[in-house]
């Protein structure tokens, strides 16, 4: 079956995004498959690179970079939440004048047309927010 | 992408006090493009998002109330408003805005896009959905 | 269809809403802060126990909140992520009462 995840919320303030994770764990090893899963509102936090949390907690951000990278998990985070919270990756960044990116790896910036379609392409679409 | 699917957009939260309701409305305009079955459920606190009079001129906020008037030209057309949640907050139809749609199958009349329906009734509209947005 | 619960009882109308919504054969999955109206006990207790839905809450949020088996209210089953996948696939949709 194919599911697709939405993350409304930042890392560590909120537990939507740990919930998302183990989740989207479960799916793949349910022999299940990941269409996409799209970060929205303060979601958008999830993607950046930059993130450093103390050293005996778990590193959210790179958690999802290396769902990405070991199962191609398409991580897609809103352009326009992300403009207006400072994600970018070196295309936005250029385009909007910045002097840096901060994109963390395995995801990508797309628009909101990515979620429509992750709603009509999935068997489920499950959402994690406040 | 011939598939049409019915998307419910379900708003509880009021507007300003957290960006959902603003972010919320953009996903409804994104998504007109696909040409879906769409319609939109106002539960809650979501009915404040369509209160009539919004003014933010003295708080510098982003008005985007004036956007849910362009629904219908989006055809979205259907605007479900839960009466039990007017009810609990002392409203009726009439504090709301009036959004209305043009009919192109009646010569493009001009018609409420708002329908206030029963909480059994709304829970109905959910259930004959394939998809679930939460703003 | 499956609903969730992410919220406590005693902070949020979710669970509250969750349940008037209930229509026959849907389920419910208490995650997250949710979790905390799996307990007996609490004055939101009737909202699970009167409900004809079947009650679901997730362990490991659970657990990490320090509720024990012994606090659950009669008739909820524990599932792990596993079990939130397969509830989540065996209904035909998901509604996040966020």
């Amino acid at each position: 079956m194919k599911f697709s995840l939405m993350v409304n919320e930042g890392p560590y303030n909120h537990q939507a995004s740990d919930t998302a994770y183990n989740f989207a764990k479960a799916v793949l090893e349910g022999g299940h498959e990941i269409f996409r899963v799209f970060f929205y509102h303060d979601g958008v936090n999830n993607g950046t690179r930059l993130t450093t949390p103390p050293q005996d907690d778990r590193n959210i951000v790179e958690r999802w970079s290396a769902m990405a990278a070991e199962h191609e998990v398409d991580l897609v985070i809103c352009v326009a939440a992300a403009q207006r919270r400072g994600i970018a990756d070196e295309d936005e960044s250029r385009r909007n004048g910045k002097d840096a990116d901060n994109i963390a790896p395995g995801f990508r910036i797309s628009g909101l047309g990515q979620l429509i379609e992750a709603g009509i392409q999935s068997d489920r679409l499950v959402e994690f927010g406040d | 992408m011939s598939e049409t699917k019915k998307m419910l957009y379900i708003n509880r939260n009021a507007p300003y006090g957290t960006i959902y309701a603003l972010e919320g409305l953009e996903v409804v305009l994104i998504g007109a493009a696909f040409e879906q079955d769409v319609s939109m459920a106002f539960i809650g606190d979501g009915v404040y998002q369509i209160l009539k009079g919004q003014d933010t001129s003295d708080s510098d906020m982003k008005n985007f109330s004036p956007t849910y008037n362009a629904l219908g030209d989006y055809e979205v057309t259907k605007l479900y408003v839960e009466q039990e949640s007017l009810d609990e907050r002392g409203l009726t139809v009439d504090d709301l805005m009036p959004l209305v749609y043009e009919d192109e199958d009646d010569d493009w009349a001009e018609k409420p896009s708002i329908v206030v329906l029963s909480r059994t009734e709304l829970a109905g509209v959910m259930a004959g959905q394939d998809v679930l947005f939460n703003f | 269809m499956l609903h969730t619960v992410n919220k406590s009882p005693y902070r949020s109308d979710s669970l509250k809403l969750c349940m008037a919504y209930m229509q026959s054969g849907d389920m419910v999955l208490l995650i997250e802060d949710g979790v905390y109206a799996a307990m007996k006990g609490g004055s939101s207790e009737a909202l699970v126990s009167g409900s004809s839905a079947k009650v679901y809450a997730l362990g490991p949020d659970l657990k990490a909140r320090g509720i024990g088996s012994d606090k659950l209210i009669d008739g909820i089953e524990v599932v792990g992520f596993d079990g939130f996948v397969n509830l989540a696939a065996e209904n035909d949709k998901v509604q996040s009462w966020l």
